[in-house]
């Protein structure tokens, strides 16, 4: 396959295109509330209005404004339709010729939308995901072509290194260090893994982008596989994922009839094979020697490192592991420049983030900003502050490794050390906003809980460590507690953060060293005097 | 060396399938995990037959299988009833009172998540996070995600798939 082919192909879906392009959110959220019926409908609805001719029906991937699906855009009439029925569909079709609808409209120049910047997400919503015309109509694997064709191994590397891009799965690793030293690794074979695990309660940007534009997630590994010198990608999507798992196989097995994927593709020297694998439900398996243990088809059990996977990984070769965001970065890096993508953001935190915007706000789905907005910025512009009559009191970031920023600390920029600063962590993306219903002690226990529930066993700290501190966490709830039993709970926060063998027990007592932190009043008003407690024991 | 094949458990034809999955990865102790996702997907449950047959043909010690087996939260040894419903305990769903939810299903179908009713219809199930938080709190029924929930509307459509034969 040579440029020219990728253009004429692009040439011809252009000039296949109707002047009107109806597109309907077909990704996890919407398909729960009827969005195939409505694909169909809206199918129907040109045909019964005899349409056909200027008006076209497409399946796209998310959004984003997942709180209002099912959703339903005609980008080139600047509409946009909220909580769509298959039953609307007629209104709909039939107010593209001038007539009206009841249908809710969203605004696309609210907040909401116009305060986002997509690069990782500049697909989602516009592409059928399932059909790697539509990928390469936009441009799709014309990078990966001139990659492979024009550009020496190190020069992506170095491209890659002067973005500035860093790990999205959260603890922010510069990715072009990452990717020189598995370059420089030496190795009869090396392997490339996504780690598509996205276990962070609260989170979903991963399987978002996964669901709504597979193909970047493909050709973003391809690029890493010729930098590093890998000619085998593993995919790693949790069971969860349905979804996103059959459109991977779909996009994979496309990309290797048109030759993108395979023996030399693109008619280099360089071959390059990816593979999906399924998790199987265990929240230890985002990390990363966990992660490769599974793969083998042995328990998700990490190991100490180093060494690292860099030097010894997937069945000891070395092997560059990276998240579904980062991967999904290196494209419009490689297109765009690295100069272009270290304009935007912080001086440190480089880019955008997505985050998956929940919990108690009005404005609820997937938002990509520069790195740098504050956290009030997303909260109050982008989100719409809290539902009707209540009051947000913090939001909660990096899942159960992460933690709770009070409202008064959200004027903190959104990068890696200011929240480190606070805190909390960057994380995979998880944003959940909570007001004054919920209570924090509660929210400890929860994670907590989920940690020990998700501890592998291999390590005494976080095996044992965890449930102790999950018993005083509901010992505290039960009010049955006095002030020895926090500090108890505080000195196994410490052992536990200090002596666990992976990023699972080491960051489970964040929850509760943040909550304590900023709510320590919340955990002191549950507690039993001593005095009262002694006799009561007597 | 020349490998020997176990024999397949018995004539059900769900076995070849599972073979197949096995022998495109080349009967490699790393095709495990894949090849109880397949058991799992034909059977709905691991049993003592399918992890000693898979040990064998994989080359894998039985304690290993067994290991995998119980380690990953996806995989079942007991067999699922004939309607799955599956409450989702996300960070998203609880802030938004998932926990309400599961005991109002609890109460109703009188068993605690984890298990399966007497008469073997409904199996009820939490999940970590389905991914669907936009649209909190969630409940899965029989595969199929209803979001923005509450107690009784999620008690009224349970309702509703279980007067449905499977």
């Amino acid at each position: 396959m040579l440029l020219e082919e990728l253009h004429g192909i692009a040439e011809k879906e252009k000039a296949g295109r109707k002047s009107t392009c109806v597109r309907c959110c077909m990704s996890a959220g919407c398909m729960s509330s009827q969005a195939d019926e409505i694909k169909k409908a809206m199918e129907k609805a040109v045909a019964d209005q005899n349409l056909g001719d200027s008006v076209e029906v497409r399946r796209v991937g998310c959004m984003g404004f997942c709180g209002q699906g099912p959703m339903v855009s005609v980008e080139s009439k600047g509409l946009l339709y909220e909580q769509v029925t298959p039953q609307s569909a007629p209104s709909i079709i039939g107010a593209l010729a001038g007539g009206a609808t009841e249908v809710q409209q969203g605004d696309p120049q609210h907040p909401f939308f116009a305060r986002q910047l997509h690069v990782v997400r500049a697909n989602g919503g516009r592409i059928d995901p399932e059909r790697i015309e539509d990928y390469i109509e936009l441009g799709g694997y014309q990078t990966l072509l001139h990659v492979v064709n024009e550009m020496q191994p190190e020069d992506v590397v170095k491209a890659i290194t002067q973005s500035g891009l860093r790990g999205r799965g959260g603890a922010g690793f510069p990715t072009g260090l990452k990717w020189a030293m598995v370059a420089k690794s030496k190795g009869d074979r090396k392997y490339v893994i996504c780690n598509g695990d996205e276990g962070d309660p609260g989170a979903f940007m991963d399987r978002s982008v996964l669901e709504s534009d597979p193909h970047t997630v493909i050709e973003g590994m391809a690029i890493a596989g010729y930098a590093v010198g890998a000619t085998q990608g593993f995919l790693y999507v949790r069971a969860e994922y349905p979804l996103a798992i059959s459109r991977l196989q779909i996009a994979i097995r496309q990309a290797k009839t048109k030759g993108f994927l395979g023996e030399g593709l693109f008619e280099s020297t360089f071959s390059f094979n990816v593979e999906v694998r399924i998790g199987a439900g265990a929240f230890v398996c985002g990390e990363e020697t966990a992660l490769m243990a599974s793969i083998e088809g042995r328990r998700g059990q990490p190991r100490p490192r180093p060494p690292f996977p860099a030097e010894s990984g997937l069945w000891s070769f070395p092997t560059l592991i990276n998240n579904v965001e980062t991967f999904a970065n290196i494209v419009p890096i490689m297109t765009k420049g690295a100069d272009w993508y270290a304009s935007l953001g912080t001086e440190k935190s480089k880019g955008t983030k997505v985050f998956a915007l929940t919990g108690k706000i009005k404005n609820n789905g997937l938002i990509e900003v520069p790195m740098g907005i504050t956290i009030r910025e997303i909260v109050e512009d982008l989100g719409g502050g809290a539902p009707d009559g209540s009051k947000i009191k913090a939001v909660q970031t990096g899942g159960p490794s992460g933690g709770c920023i009070p409202a008064h600390l959200f004027d903190t920029p959104v990068d890696y050390e200011s929240l480190m600063g606070v805190g909390s962590i960057m994380g995979s993306g998880g944003m959940v906003v909570m007001d004054d219903s919920t209570n924090m002690v509660d929210v400890a226990r929860f994670y907590m809980q989920f940690c020990m529930e998700e501890s592998c066993g291999k390590c005494i700290p976080c095996r044992a460590g965890t449930v102790q501190m999950y018993q005083l966490l509901n010992k505290i709830m039960e009010r049955k507690a006095t002030i020895k039993d926090l500090e108890q709970l505080e000195e196994l926060c410490d052992m536990v953060r200090h002596t666990s063998l992976c990023g699972l027990g080491q960051t489970a007592p964040n929850p509760v060293t943040s909550t304590l932190r900023y709510f320590r009043d919340e955990y002191l008003a549950l507690l039993q005097p001593e005095e009262v407690h002694a006799e009561a024991v007597h | 060396m020349k490998i020997v094949k176990p024999p397949l458990p018995s004539q059900d034809k769900r076995w070849k399938i599972i073979d197949a999955k096995m022998r495109k990865l080349g009967y490699r102790p790393y095709a495990l995990i894949e090849t109880l996702h397949a058991v799992q997907e034909a059977f709905g449950y691991l049993d003592e037959v399918a992890l000693l047959w898979v040990a064998k043909s994989l080359r894998v010690p039985p304690s290993k299988v067994y290991g995998v087996a119980t380690f990953y939260n996806f995989f079942t040894l007991k067999p699922q009833g004939a309607h799955t419903c599956v409450v989702c305990l996300g960070t998203a769903c609880y802030v938004k009172r998932s926990a309400e939810i599961l005991e109002a299903i609890e109460a109703f179908a009188k068993i605690k998540s984890g298990e399966t009713t007497s008469d073997k219809q409904l199996s009820l199930l939490t999940a970590r996070c389905i991914g669907a938080c936009g649209i909190a709190p969630t409940v899965v029924y029989d595969g199929s995600v209803a979001g923005r929930m509450t107690p009784d509307q999620a008690v009224e459509k349970l309702k509703g798939y279980l007067s449905h034969a499977a």
